[in-house]
């Protein structure tokens, strides 16, 4: 669960503030984020991913304070807790498709990579649609391939909460409906939150409920 | 620390043109010290054995260098000849027993070196095939040298010519091959020996021809013919060849004690011996200097090493600009790979680990050139050596 009260935060050297006097997402729930371009929808994402601090409120995700933690705590917690995925896919282009999943469990000490977690990436693979590209570099992948496999990346942690950054934003309508499609199959697999930003207000009637973070802010 | 080499790796492999490029751009300034570091070091260590095995060297008048170079390594020509008298001398002072050496001449380019037998004793030179050397027109190769030549005990090899224009000069003379020598690793593995009276045979100083003293001789080669004196035109035939048949008409002409020699090894009974004899060599009216081959060589050695010193600041020189290029490339590099890193940092990568994992590849670059490096100038030291 996602909690947040009387959230303040601005950027140095920026007139805008972002202002949420409350926000709450239930465990499992699909949250659309939607509002114009500046507004902080991004930002927002950050703040509760531990990314940014804010400058007043509180965030509270499955009961931690990332705010109130150190670095290598907020670190920690991201990687445990939340899954996070970006329009622009940020996958490693030196990996190929298994390895870029796997990455979290390569770059935090604190988690093991066993064997169970490769069989549970190539499970995660084969769910949506890329066992057969296990080995290929992101080169080579189709738009839609790559933000599967950058799903895929957020969700090997088993996270309690997904956050998702205009994930839909570079595809095309048929790649569109099948990363919501795996997306939405594998939250209520996971039971994970999602908190999706979005420009596409077609695809608002498919989330449980949309928040406008232009009508939030007083 | 396994995760991280396993990115870095990963990376590498990628971009395996830029790492190729960066671990050529490290390991030829690397390779170029290492390998004239390693040669000098070779030379030196090759140079000094040889000087110190070698307590003394005797020769005329002139450089030093030249003398100590020609009696231990068989390169270049001594200033002055010494004479067999100048042997005998230094035997007859009793404090040491003096090796003749003659090496003017070569055969298919090995140098020919003309000595007695107490030459591979004092060497400790082994026969690994055939035997020792037995009669005039007998040669022992080197090791290096009958493997180069494809030579064998019972072989022939003919001693170039010293002017192939001038007719009145030496002849070649077909040397019998009877023995190889065991690799020494030493400058006697590229020499032909050959027993100090062949090497005067080379020279001319001995021949050999039929008979034209007998009254059956054919009378077209005999110019004149007294009751003790026979004198042969051109006409008559000299043997490039001793042969059983022939070995007995091989004779001298001239004084023995005349007879040339381009250096002496002179082998003390100890050092004081050495040292006096030594002594008896160095007033103002002496024609022969003995020199101390080990103090000649480190002279020679600290010419080297002022030349070497130039090229360590040169190859400091050319690291550190090197260096400088290599810092720019990593840094341009770095500015490219800089939403690589940003996506690691916001998937939760301490920024720690993402350093660790710059200074891995950059550690696996610089192994692989060192290694490279270090396998360069190891190759060149071999190739060098062979050569």
């Amino acid at each position: 669960m996602i909690a947040i009260e009387h959230l303040s935060f601005h950027y140095a050297r920026s007139d805008f503030t972002l202002r949420v006097p409350a926000l709450t997402v239930a465990d499992g729930e699909k949250v659309a984020l939607v509002g114009p371009s500046g507004s902080g929808k991004t930002t927002l994402l950050h703040l509760i991913a531990g990314i940014l601090l804010p400058d007043a409120g509180n965030i509270t995700v499955g009961g931690t304070r990332p705010a109130q933690l150190s670095d290598a705590g907020r670190r920690a917690f991201r990687i445990a807790t939340l899954g996070l995925v970006f329009q622009d896919f940020q996958l490693l282009e030196a990996l190929d498709v298994l390895e870029n999943i796997l990455l979290p469990y390569r770059i935090n000490p604190a988690l093991n990579l066993t064997g169970e977690v490769r069989e549970r990436a190539r499970q995660l693979a084969r769910e949506t649609g890329l066992d057969h590209r296990l080995n290929h570099r992101p080169g080579r992948l189709s738009q839609g391939e790559k933000q599967r496999t950058a799903l895929c990346r957020a969700l090997i942690t088993r996270p309690r909460c997904l956050l998702a950054d205009e994930p839909t934003g570079n595809l095309d309508p048929p790649a569109k409906s099948r990363v919501l499609e795996v997306l939405f199959e594998q939250c209520a697999r996971a039971r994970a939150s999602l908190l999706l930003v979005t420009h596409d207000l077609g695809l608002l009637s498919l989330f449980d409920r949309a928040i406008n973070l232009g009508e939030l802010s007083p | 620390m396994k995760h991280v080499w396993f990115l870095a790796w990963q990376a590498i492999r990628f971009n395996r043109l830029q790492s190729a490029i960066l671990i050529i751009g490290l390991a030829v300034p690397l390779y170029l010290p290492l390998a004239v570091n390693g040669l000098v070091t070779r030379y030196q260590v090759g140079l000094l054995q040889r000087a110190v095995s070698t307590p003394l060297v005797a020769g005329g008048l002139g450089s030093r260098f030249d003398l100590v170079l020609h009696a231990l390594y068989f390169r270049g020509n001594v200033p002055r000849l010494l004479r067999m008298a100048d042997v005998e001398a230094i035997r007859a002072t009793g404090y040491a027993a003096p090796i003749p050496l003659y090496v003017r001449y070569t055969a298919r380019h090995a140098p020919v070196v003309g000595t007695t037998l107490d030459y591979f004793t004092f060497r400790g030179l082994q026969l690994a095939r055939g035997e020792q050397l037995l009669e005039l027109g007998d040669c022992v190769l080197g090791a290096d040298t009958a493997a180069s030549l494809k030579l064998a005990p019972g072989d022939r090899l003919m001693t170039d010519p010293e002017n192939v224009f001038d007719i009145a000069g030496s002849y070649p003379v077909r040397l019998c091959v009877m023995g190889v020598l065991e690799p020494s690793g030493t400058p006697d593995d590229r020499a032909v020996f050959v027993d100090i009276k062949t090497a005067w045979l080379i020279e001319g100083l001995a021949h050999g021809h039929s008979d034209i003293t007998t009254t059956n001789t054919d009378g077209s080669v005999v110019l004149n013919r007294s009751a003790t004196n026979v004198t042969a035109n051109a006409a008559l035939v000299e043997f490039t060849e001793v042969t059983p048949q022939n070995l007995s008409s091989f004779h001298f002409h001239g004084d023995p004690d005349q007879f040339p020699l381009s250096a002496v090894i002179p082998v003390p009974k100890d050092e004081k011996s050495a040292t006096l004899l030594r002594g008896r060599y160095q007033g103002p009216e002496a024609t022969v200097q003995i020199l101390a081959a080990h103090s000649v060589v480190e002279e020679l050695l600290g010419l080297v090493f002022r030349i070497k010193r130039f090229f360590d600041a040169n190859a400091a020189l050319v690291g550190v600009a090197t260096g400088l290029f290599l810092l720019l490339v990593v840094l341009l590099s770095l500015r490219l790979r800089r939403p690589e890193m940003e996506t690691l940092f916001r998937l939760g990568c301490a920024r720690g680990l993402i350093a660790k994992l710059v200074a891995a590849e950059l550690l696996a670059i610089g192994a692989v050139s060192l290694a490279l490096a270090l396998l360069g100038a190891q190759a060149t030291i071999a190739l060098v050596s062979l050569w």
